[in-house]
C-alpha cells in the first residue's frame, strides 16, 4: 500500500501533502511531462506547487522608503517558518525574474494565510526600490522556502537583548510580535538606531509596545542628532548586556562593531547577528585574470569586483540568485587557480565549488561555465 | 571532397571574413540588449496557446465516437504536439528563453513532448550537431546513420534502400529522434561501449513509457467504449507531428546549397569561419508568420545556426539583417518555398542511393555538395576577388559561382 501510493506520487513527491500528491501524481500520467499544476496555473497563478508562488494581496507603506508587501501564498507554501527568518521572493521586471531575500515580519500561527516582509528601498537596490513604488496588489510573485538561523529559541532565553539599526529591525519585530502572541513575557531590551524620526520603522508599534509591556524596554538612537551608538560604552546604556543573549542586525559595519565588542568581553556565543549586506571593505584580494572556460571568455578584475559581475559584463549568462551568497544558485565549480570569499576572506582553491555572487580572484583563476 | 579551406571556397579575404565577423556578433549584441517584457509575453502566450489546444484536443477525443470530435480532437492535438516540439521545445532546450531566469522555462528544466528524453537530446543536438554542423563524420546529423545525403559518405549498398528509409524516417521521426541519442555511428565505430548503449536505452525506455502510456493507454481508457478511435486520433496526431517536424527538418538542412565540410575545416576554424559554416551549412524556406510559427521559427534555419539561443521571435528580424550582410559580402543566401526545398532535397536522397559511378558531377562540384577545387580552373584557386574597381563592391561566391556558370573566370 505504501509502494502504491509513494509510486502514485512519484512525478510529484516533491511538494505539499502526501493525499494531494497521490492524486497529482496520477494525474500527472496523463499530463506528462507536465505536471497538472501546469495547467492549473494557467486559470489561477497559485494552483500550482511546482514553484512556490504567491500574490501579492497589500502594500502598506511604513516609513518615506520603506514598505510592508503582504502575500498570499499559494499551493505547496508550508506555514511553517520561524520568527527572524528571511524568505527569497522573485519578481518579474521587464519580462525577466529577479531574486532577493527579506525578512519576514508576519507570525507564523496567526497570520498563517498571509505572509509578510517589510522592505527598505535603497538606492542602489533595483528590487527593493520596485517593491517599494511599483508593485501592485495581484502581482505574481515567485518565492523560495523561508531559511535562516537568525530566530529565536522556543521558549526564549530569560533575559534578551536585540540592538538594530535601519531596516535591521524587521526580523526583530517578527520576533518581538510572535513573543506577545506566544504570551512570553521575557525581559526585552532593545537598542534601535534610525537616522531621523521619520526613519523608524514601526515606530507606533514599538512605542505601543513600551508603553504596555512592562518587560520591554526601548532605546531608540537618533543617529542625526545623537551619532552613532557607542558600543565601548554599552555599560552605561545596557548595565546587564552580559547577562543578555543578543540578536542584532543591521548595516555590516555596525555588525562588524558589534561583534568586535562581543568577542572582547568573551560573549560571542550569545551573541546571534544577521546580515543582509556583503561588507566590501578592505579584504578584497590582489585580483587577477578570471577565465569561464566553456564561454572561451576572459577578463581582468580587482579584489573587489565579484566573479558573477564579472562574468556578467562578458554577456555570459551567470547562474544567479540572491546575488548575497545565501541562495546558492549561482555556485560553480573552481577549475584552477584562487577566489576569496569577500564576506569571510576565506580562500578557495581549485575543486572547490564557489558562490559567484560574494566571490573575487584572489590571482588568476578558471571557473567552469 | 567537402569543403576544407572555407576562406577560399568564399572568395572572400581574411580581413572581410573577420569583418562579416564583427557585424555578427553586433546582431547578438543588440538582440540580446533589446530582450524585454515583449519577448517574454510572446512566449508565455505561447505556452498558453499550447497548453489550452492540448487541453481542447483531449476533451474532444472523450468523445472521439462523434465523427466531427474526432476529426477536431486530432488536429487539436497535433497542432499542439508541434508547437510544443518545435517552437517550446527545441527552442527552449536551446536555452533561448534562460535570460527570463524562470526556472519553469529554462532549458535545465524542459522535458518535451516526445519519446526523445531531453538530456540526450542537448548532447547530440545542441552540442554534437550545432558545434560540428554539418562535418562529414562528426555531425551525425549528416544523414543520421541511416540516409546517404552527400557523396562525401562511402556508397554502401544499404544505401539502395535510401528512399525507403526517407519515407520510414518521416512516419517514425520522433522514433529516430529518440534513437539518435544512442548515437549508433559512434557505436559503430567502436567509440561507444554496450553499456554506455544500454544505459542510454534505459534512458529511453523510461521516456518512452511514459509518452506510450498517456497517448495510448490512459486517453483511450479514460474514452470508455470509445477507445479504439481515440487510440487512433492519438497515433495520428503524432504522426502529423513526425511528417511535420522532418519536414521542416529536411528542408533546413538538405536542399542544394546546404554545404558540407571535412574535419580539417573544422580543425584549422576561426570563429568569423564558424559563423560561415553556419551560414552556407544551413538553409531556410519562405513562410508567412503562421507558417514560421508552426515551424517552431525554423523557416529561419539559417538565423538558428548562427545564433541558436537568440529568441525565436526575433529571427524573422534577424534574418533582414543577415540578408543585407549576404549582400554586402557578395555570399549566397539559400532560401526557396518549402515545396522547391523539399523536392531539392527528396532527389538527392533518390539520386544518392546509387553509387558515385553512376551519378554526374564530383564531391567537389554537386548539387548537394562543393569544394573550393570546383573553382580550379586553369592556375588554381583565387584567394580572393577583392573589391571591384569599377563598383566598389565586394566580389565574393556569388560572384564566383555566377562567372563559373558564364565562363568569365577562365578567360580572366
Amino acid at each position: 500500500m505504501r509502494n502504491l501510493r509513494l509510486s502514485s506520487a512519484a512525478p510529484v513527491r516533491t511538494a505539499s501533502t502526501p493525499t494531494v500528491n497521490v492524486l497529482r501524481g496520477l494525474v500527472a500520467r496523463a499530463t506528462t511531462p507536465l505536471l497538472p499544476d501546469d495547467y492549473l496555473k494557467l486559470l489561477n497563478p497559485l494552483w500550482s506547487a511546482r514553484e512556490l508562488r504567491g500574490q501579492v494581496v497589500d502594500v502598506h507603506r511604513e516609513t518615506e522608503d520603506s514598505a510592508t508587501v503582504t502575500i498570499k501564498p499559494g499551493w505547496g507554501f508550508s506555514g511553517a517558518y520561524q520568527p527572524g527568518q528571511y524568505l527569497g521572493i522573485g519578481l518579474r521586471v521587464d519580462g525577466r525574474w529577479h531574486w532577493r531575500s527579506y525578512s519576514l515580519t508576519s507570525i507564523p500561527r496567526r497570520d498563517r494565510k498571509l505572509i509578510a516582509i517589510t522592505v527598505k528601498a535603497t538606492p542602489e537596490g533595483f528590487l527593493s526600490s520596485h517593491l517599494v513604488n511599483g508593485v501592485e496588489p495581484g502581482t505574481v510573485v515567485r518565492l523560495a522556502a523561508p531559511r535562516g538561523d537568525f530566530a529565536l529559541p522556543d521558549p526564549p532565553p530569560a533575559k534578551l537583548l536585540f540592538v538594530t539599526a535601519g531596516s535591521g529591525i524587521t526580523p526583530v519585530i517578527a520576533m518581538l510580535r510572535s513573543l506577545r502572541q506566544r504570551g512570553e513575557s521575557p525581559d526585552i531590551m532593545h537598542v534601535h538606531s534610525a537616522h531621523a524620526a521619520g526613519d523608524v520603522i514601526f515606530h507606533e508599534e514599538l512605542r505601543a509596545l513600551e508603553r504596555t509591556q512592562p518587560d520591554y524596554r526601548l532605546h531608540l538612537q537618533l543617529t542625526a542628532d545623537k551619532g552613532k551608538v557607542d558600543f565601548a560604552a554599552l555599560d552605561g546604556l545596557v548595565p546587564d548586556w552580559k547577562d543578555r543573549s543578543t540578536w542584532a542586525c543591521g548595516p555590516p559595519a555596525m555588525l562588524d562593531i558589534v561583534e568586535k565588542a562581543w568577542t572582547a568581553a568573551g560573549m560571542r556565543d550569545k551573541l546571534h547577528t544577521e546580515r543582509f549586506a556583503i561588507a566590501r571593505t578592505d579584504k578584497g584580494g590582489e585580483g587577477g585574470t578570471v577565465t569561464f572556460k566553456i564561454s572561451d571568455k576572459s577578463i581582468k578584475l580587482d579584489g573587489a569586483t565579484t566573479l558573477m559581475e564579472g562574468g556578467e559584463k562578458l554577456g555570459i549568462q551567470m547562474p544567479f540568485g540572491c546575488r548575497m551568497g545565501i541562495c546558492q544558485s549561482c555556485v560553480l565549480p573552481l577549475e584552477s587557480g584562487y577566489v576569496r570569499d569577500l564576506r569571510s576572506g576565506t580562500e578557495h582553491c581549485a575543486g572547490d565549488r564557489i558562490q559567484t555572487c560574494i566571490s573575487a580572484a584572489s590571482g588568476d583563476c578558471t571557473i567552469d561555465i | 571532397m567537402a569543403i576544407t579551406d572555407i576562406g577560399q571556397y568564399v572568395h572572400l579575404t581574411a580581413a572581410d571574413i573577420e569583418e562579416l565577423g564583427r557585424e555578427l556578433d553586433g546582431i547578438r549584441t543588440d538582440i540580446e540588449e533589446s530582450r524585454g517584457e515583449r519577448d517574454a509575453r510572446y512566449v508565455r502566450r505561447t505556452i498558453q496557446l499550447q497548453r489550452g489546444l492540448v487541453v481542447g484536443g483531449r476533451i474532444a477525443l472523450l468523445a472521439s465516437r462523434n465523427k466531427v470530435a474526432w476529426i477536431a480532437g486530432t488536429a487539436l492535438l497535433g497542432i499542439a504536439k508541434i508547437i510544443e516540439n518545435l517552437e517550446l521545445g527545441h527552442n527552449i532546450m536551446h536555452g533561448q528563453w534562460d535570460w527570463l531566469n524562470d526556472p519553469e522555462i529554462h532549458s535545465t528544466e524542459w522535458e518535451w513532448d516526445t519519446t526523445s528524453p531531453s538530456v540526450q537530446w542537448k548532447h547530440s543536438h545542441n552540442f554534437v550537431h550545432h558545434k560540428y554542423t554539418n562535418i562529414v563524420g562528426i555531425d551525425d546529423d549528416v544523414g543520421y546513420g541511416l540516409l546517404r545525403v552527400t557523396r562525401d559518405q562511402r556508397w554502401k549498398p544499404e544505401y539502395l534502400g535510401n528512399p525507403v528509409f526517407n519515407l520510414l524516417l518521416g512516419t517514425l521521426f520522433e522514433w529516430g529522434v529518440a534513437l539518435h541519442g544512442v548515437e549508433l555511428t559512434k557505436v559503430r565505430r567502436d567509440e561507444k561501449s554496450m553499456d554506455e548503449v544500454r544505459k542510454d536505452l534505459r534512458v529511453i525506455g523510461k521516456k518512452v513509457a511514459k509518452q506510450v502510456g498517456k497517448d495510448y493507454i490512459i486517453f483511450p481508457a479514460l474514452s470508455g467504449p470509445g477507445w479504439k478511435h481515440t487510440l487512433a486520433a492519438n497515433a495520428i496526431a503524432n504522426l502529423i507531428r513526425n511528417y511535420w517536424a522532418y519536414l521542416v527538418i529536411f528542408c533546413g538542412h538538405f536542399p542544394d546549397g546546404a554545404e558540407k565540410f571535412t574535419r580539417e575545416e573544422y580543425e584549422n576554424e576561426t570563429h568569423p569561419e564558424w559563423y560561415l559554416r553556419q551560414m552556407l551549412g544551413s538553409a531556410n524556406f519562405t513562410a508567412g508568420p503562421l507558417m514560421a510559427f508552426m515551424s517552431g521559427n525554423l523557416c529561419y534555419q539559417i538565423e538558428h545556426h548562427l545564433f541558436p539561443d537568440l529568441p525565436s521571435n526575433r529571427y524573422a528580424e534577424i534574418s533582414e539583417r543577415v540578408k543585407a550582410l549576404c549582400d554586402k559580402y557578395d555570399l549566397p543566401y539559400t532560401t526557396g518555398s518549402i515545396m522547391h526545398q523539399y523536392m531539392q532535397t527528396f532527389w538527392t536522397i533518390l539520386r544518392l542511393s546509387v553509387p558515385n559511378k553512376f551519378l554526374q558531377g564530383t564531391s567537389d562540384d554537386a548539387p548537394e555538395t562543393h569544394s573550393e577545387l570546383k573553382f580550379r580552373i586553369r592556375g588554381g584557386v583565387r584567394e580572393s576577388f577583392g573589391v571591384d574597381p569599377d563598383t566598389g563592391r565586394r566580389r565574393g561566391l556569388r560572384t564566383a559561382l555566377r562567372e563559373l556558370q558564364t565562363g568569365d573566370i577562365a578567360t580572366a
